[in-house]
């Protein structure tokens, strides 16, 4: 790893187990002895089974729903409709536009209707088969481009057009020499995690509801759920349960106002655990988008402009879709330096499942465009794609083409360079190798044959943390007392650990300023302020300066102690348990602090950012991280079947927190974005699933994951603590293109849609089945006309 | 109707509804959750568990199938406090993040390793490749089974 | 919903006599995902794993027998060497976790024509044994299979076993799937060449409503090695004549578009692996590697 010098420095570096070091995670011994308790695994003696009833269509009125037979079912404790949803009867993030459960209409596949709750989950299944609910099946507006029409039917009152971002920058009329046109579109990705939505709701006997759950933020659950509840949210307590992945897919809520409606309706403890088939109707998806470009550039291949019209599959409810939108329109160029720009990004109301935040978050389909659009321009130039890459380069000082001024540091030029660098695979003979090792694996498809090699480079960049006047901010409270005779430090935050490993940067972070190693990270609930969601890779940053603050301010109390102990001293600092001044122990902390608790809360908001005027153009984001990926793909030709060598990439960190977590974050990173490229698609037909399972949709296995070379870069955010950044999200963004360029590089197809299919790879149906020998073709005029023979 | 079942060397008896899953019975009915709930169809294997020796997916299993059987899940494979070795090298690789795929690896790389104590890189691959990681990468956990191949005796 | 554990064929089949229609299961790859999803609910299941009769195999007649409750993991160990198809159809099914416990009668119970195991059975010939408590009957594979998800097995038999010949001489399996692993083909072909019947055995999986033998493929490239004596020469087969047995393959196949690929990508794939298995086992019969 490379590291330069950060401004800002930890005040203790003795203390085991502070920030810079590969700590392990404090959940790790109960996650490998299968004691970790995930929501799905939460129980209590006498508890319920909720299940929920779903439309079968993607676009119904609905005339009526009878629930008295299932009523009637020996098991059966309630039967919910909408007419039981005490407060709000819709819920959503930033638009509450989607019904807890469905009145009147059914706008997509998998909508809740009613809700069941049973002594056994069987029970439960067949108590939701006796619901009858009398649809009047309607056309399904099934495509984005539909939805804008003037004669399509109108969703919601306010349209089907959800959002709409302008960006225009420069000239709109601005000519170049060279100019490159692309059509591309995205299917729509699932985050797939492995844990199932789920969750326990308790009623408390006084009308109020603890829900145990696992999701990416309480805060915005609790007051949606305390909204749809008609109760102040106090009433409405959640702790987070161990979450199985995220990704997005848990921003918006799933089961949990559902199961505290059963609760409080049967005053019983009840469960809810979708299955996988309804995990993939129960959450949002990544977005399918359809893009069209246009690159302008001088012939020594200095981009003029860049045109691109964005239309986005929001499908039936709003979810974050707004922010999508957005992110979007503001990274729609790319991290080039653009002079002109003309950006429309399209949002659209569908009958297609919601889609909404995952990993990524708009940044991912525009990155998979405007890096297709450089290569061809590359092409086009007889340019090498990385110095292309390199020539416009966006640096801090310049502007993006929504106005933002780039800060420092926008190292894209450097990363480019240092993964060209990073040293490439051996070329092996294909012929022979064990099957493991050639595209279709153990499915014996090649034993070398119509194998080819090919390289692709890409690179991406995202906001980190909410943008555009989010009032983005974490809580944290930080409390040091001495238990059993040794310093313990307390973390509360009610920020959600979704495996991503932030109970270790938290505690890291505590250790590191308040030089004390025994660290416990408390249960995030709702109890303290809400830190936020975990989405954005915003947690390191936001709660971790929350974290940081409140023990700083810790750590001035203690010192406040010392002083009027020892009178004045210099350099106070806390390591190992012992306060220092001037490089020699004084005091054991213990005796400072005698048998008191000190505790502090901080709320750290980051700087303000501001919404986009109508030209597209405002401070949006506060900070920007950039990866650069290089892929080495073998593609058997033949049959369009792909292996992935080995990805390297280059990214900025600002600042390495945890060396191995890190790791972590960026292969798994890239393992989803070499899904999109090669195989991962929720495939809607008629606005139906057809694939709502593991076995049609197909996520990487360890043999189809390569090996990851990386270079790390810490060039120090100014801002941010320690110098920062949010590592989560860069790693899927631009390795999709990277793998997708590597294909065409092996095969000189166009592959303007991902996933990439093995058809599109050979070109079927495009190449006509006659280019195939026929028998009357001259590379059979040494066998004869054996058909003929064998009739005679 | 009545399950008896031999579950990491304990005997136990329960009431199990037909059509349960042995995965069902392990979660809910002898409230052993370390066999996780991810697909229910075989194709993760966050489930996997030792069947009469074998390794199975206990969501593919019918409760009835197992009376009589010997069951070893996750659970059965530490000695109180002392983690087995495969065990040890997930955390020490940093091959566990969300960890729900974790038990059902941790059982699928202990399988290949009391199968073949020395695997290549590809053999891990072709062994693990009924377990789903969506965190990972993979490249952590093909790391630790590597690492538990050194010091698994 | 009943549950039987019959521990004898005996057993078994007086079971399935008295419930008629019930389902069997041994694996649960397909029983247990239709419970699992909601999605069939059979009033009586039959499980067959405590049945000692179908989990052997032995000679009988100079053919092997092998037991429907073989698992695909013992045709790779068990019968590696003499059914060399088979074994590569075997690695190819799902994980460890799934060939531990997936039969190839289960294959042949649920007769999709994306099951791995039949272009195999077909390659060589195979012939089913099925029984009840009337008595016992032997179908060749390809009358076994009659449609998608469809065989001849009546509501009160059993598969018992399938029968087919060692392996005189190299076989194949290659199999299309859009990951490296644990996929339902998208398509497949089974290869077997018989040098002793001087004849080659081909299979069509997952390109048509039923698992498809290519016949006039297979015609074709008896002919050409006849025509050139290749079989004893163990000559080349010339390129253009291997080109057209994929092409004839090719035509034989009758995909359909679905979820999992495209009818004109089967069509296409298929001639490919045709090509492709013929030329590695024609290599192996003539002692040449890849």
């Amino acid at each position: 790893m490379t590291t330069t010098p950060t401004r800002t420095r930890p005040s203790a570096s003795r203390t085991r187990g502070g920030i810079g070091e590969s700590v392990g995670r404090p959940d790790g011994v109960p996650k490998v002895k299968g004691e970790f308790e995930y929501s799905s695994d939460l129980h209590v003696e006498g508890m319920l089974w909720g299940a929920t009833l779903r439309s079968p269509h993607p676009h119904a009125n609905i005339r009526s729903i009878y629930t008295s037979d299932a009523e009637a079912m020996a098991g059966v404790f309630a039967v919910l409709t909408h007419e039981d949803v005490p407060g709000r009867k819709v819920y959503g993030m930033e638009i509450p536009d989607q019904p807890v459960l469905a009145w009147e209409k059914v706008r997509y596949q998998g909508e809740a209707v009613a809700l069941v709750a049973a002594d056994h989950p069987e029970t439960a299944r067949l108590a939701l088969g006796k619901i009858r609910v009398d649809y009047e099946v309607l056309e399904p507006v099934t495509d984005a481009e539909t939805a804008m029409s003037e004669d399509a039917p109108k969703l919601h009152l306010s349209g089907n057009e959800l959002r709409r971002v302008d960006v225009r920058h420069g000239d709109p009329e601005a000519a170049a020499e060279v100019v490159v046109e692309g059509e591309y579109e995205v299917g729509m990705q699932d985050q797939a995690f492995l844990g199932p939505e789920s969750g326990l709701a308790i009623p408390d006997g006084e009308g109020g509801v603890d829900l145990y759950i696992s999701t990416q933020w309480l805060h915005v659950d609790q007051d949606q759920v305390a909204e749809s509840l008609d109760l102040p949210p106090e009433m409405v307590r959640l702790t987070l349960s161990g979450v199985g992945g995220a990704f997005g897919g848990r921003e918006d809520l799933s089961m949990q106002i559902h199961a505290c409606m059963l609760a409080l309706h049967t005053s019983r403890p009840v469960k809810m655990v979708y299955g996988r088939e309804e995990s993939f109707h129960g959450h949002v998806h990544r977005h399918p988008a359809k893009m069209r470009y246009e690159h302008g550039a001088t012939r020594d291949g200095k981009l003029t402009y860049v045109k691109a019209n964005l239309i986005f599959d929001g499908g039936a409810y709003a979810s974050s879709s707004n922010a999508v939108c957005l992110n979007a329109a503001t990274f729609a160029c790319g991290p080039y330096d653009v002079p002109n720009a003309r950006i429309e990004s399209h949002m659209l109301y569908t009958n297609n499942p919601p889609c909404g935040a995952m990993r990524g978050f708009g940044a991912v389909q525009v990155c998979f465009a405007h890096e297709a659009q450089m290569d061809k321009l590359a092409e086009k130039l007889g340019m090498d794609p990385v110095d292309l890459r390199l020539k416009n380069a966006i640096e801090p000082g310049m502007k993006f083409p929504f106005g933002q001024e780039v800060p420092y540091p926008a190292p894209v030029r450097e990363i480019l360079g240092r993964v060209r660098e990073i040293p490439m695979p051996d070329e092996q003979e294909a012929m022979g190798r064990d099957l493991r090792e050639l595209p279709g694996g153990v499915s014996n498809t090649t034993h070398g044959e119509g194998v080819r090699r090919g390289v692709g480079y890409a690179v991406g960049f995202k906001n980190i943390g909410f943008s555009a006047g989010f009032d983005d901010y974490s809580t944290a409270r930080i409390s040091l007392s001495i238990e059993d005779g040794e310093p313990v430090v307390r973390v509360y935050t009610a920020a959600a650990e979704v495996g991503q490993g932030l109970v270790m940067v938290q505690a890291q972070i505590a250790r590191t300023e308040l030089g004390v190693e025994n660290v416990v990270v408390e249960a995030a609930d709702t109890r303290t302020g809400s830190a936020g969601s975990t989405s954005a890779s915003r947690q390191s940053y936001v709660t971790g300066a929350a974290v940081k603050e409140a023990c700083e301010k810790v750590r001035e109390r203690i010192f406040e102690l010392v002083r009027d102990e020892f009178g004045e001293s210099d350099e106070l600092a806390i390591e190992d348990g012992n306060i220092i001044s001037d490089g020699r122990e004084i005091a054991p902390l213990m005796e400072i602090l005698d048998d008191g608790e000190i505790s502090e809360i901080v709320e750290f908001h980051h700087r303000a950012t501001h919404p986009l005027d109508e030209n597209g153009q405002g401070d949006a984001h506060f900070q920007f991280a950039f990866a650069a990926h290089r892929a080495v793909v073998e593609v058997d030709v033949e049959l369009g079947l792909v292996r992935v060598v080995e990805i390297a990439t280059t990214q900025d960190v600002g600042k390495v927190i945890n060396p191995k977590a890190l790791e972590g974050q960026i292969e798994g990173g890239i393992a989803q974005g070499l899904g999109l490229a090669l195989m991962e698609e929720i495939r809607i037909q008629d606005g139906e699933i057809q694939n709502a399972s593991f076995t049609d949709y197909l996520i990487p296995t360890i043999l189809d994951m390569p090996p990851v070379k990386m270079e790390i870069l810490e060039l120090a955010d100014p801002e941010a603590p320690y110098g920062l950044k949010g590592v989560g999200e860069p790693p899927t963004i631009a390795s999709t293109p990277a793998i997708v360029a590597a294909l065409r590089n092996a095969t000189a197809m166009e592959l303007g849609r991902i996933p990439v299919r093995p058809e599109h790879i050979i070109g079927i149906p495009k190449k006509p089945p006659d280019e195939l020998p026929q028998p009357e073709s001259s590379r059979y005029s040494g066998i004869g006309r054996l058909e003929d023979r064998r009739e005679t | 109707m009545k399950l008896r079942l031999m579950v990491n060397g304990e005997s136990r008896e329960t009431e199990v509804r037909e059509g349960e899953s042995l995965l069902y019975v392990l979660r809910e009915r002898l409230g052993l959750f370390g066999s996780k709930n991810a697909c229910e169809q075989g194709e993760c294997g966050s489930c996997s568990v030792y069947l009469d020796g074998e390794l199975v997916c206990a969501c593919l299993v019918l409760a009835g199938q197992a009376e009589g059987s010997e069951v070893v899940t996750v659970e059965g494979l530490s000695e109180g406090e002392r983690l087995h070795p495969v065990q040890e090298a997930f955390l020490e690789a940093g091959a566990v993040q969300c960890g729900f795929c974790t038990p059902g690896l941790i059982v699928a790389a202990h399988d290949l390793l009391s199968r073949n104590s020395e695997p290549t890189e590809a053999e891990v691959r072709e062994a693990l490749a009924g377990n789903l990681c969506r965190c990972t990468g993979y490249e952590k956990i093909l790391t630790a089974v590597q690492m538990a191949a050194e010091t698994t005796p | 919903m009943q549950f039987l554990q019959p521990h004898s064929w005996r057993e078994a089949l007086e079971a399935r006599a008295a419930h008629p229609g019930a389902r069997p299961i041994f694996g649960g790859t397909d029983v247990m995902v239709d419970l699992n999803f909601g999605r069939k609910r059979p009033e009586t299941v039959i499980d067959l794993t405590r049945v000692p009769e179908i989990r052997e195999w032995n000679r009988e007649d100079g053919l092997l027998r092998i037991g429907a409750g073989v698992t695909y993991t013992r045709a790779i160990t068990e019968l590696g060497n003499l059914l060399p198809g088979l074994a590569m159809a075997s690695r190819t099914v799902g994980s460890p976790q799934i060939r531990n416990r997936g039969t190839i009668g289960g294959n042949l119970g649920s007769a999709s024509p994306a099951g791995d195991a039949l272009p195999p059975l077909y390659a060589s010939h195979a012939v089913i044994e099925v029984a009840s408590t009337r008595g016992t009957r032997r179908i060749p594979v390809g009358q076994f299979i009659i449609g998608p998800k469809r065989n001849v097995l009546e509501p009160d038999e059993l598969i018992i076993a399938f029968i087919m010949p060692e392996a005189e001489g190299p076989q194949q399996y290659a199999k299309i799937g859009t990951r490296n692993a644990m996929v339902i083909a998208v398509c497949s072909f089974g290869l077997a060449l018989h040098p002793e019947s001087r004849s080659v055995g081909a299979c069509i999986g997952s390109a048509g409503p039923t698992p498809i033998q290519p016949r006039d493929a297979e015609n074709f490239i008896e002919d050409v090695i006849e025509e050139h004596d290749l079989w004893e020469s163990r000559a080349e087969i010339p390129a253009s004549a291997l080109d057209r047995f994929g092409v004839l393959a090719s035509e034989a196949a009758m995909p359909i578009d679905d979820v999992r690929g495209s009818a004109d990508y089967r069509r296409h794939a298929v001639g490919v692996l045709a090509r492709r298995t013929l030329t590695w086992a024609w290599n192996e019969h003539r002692g040449v590697a890849g």
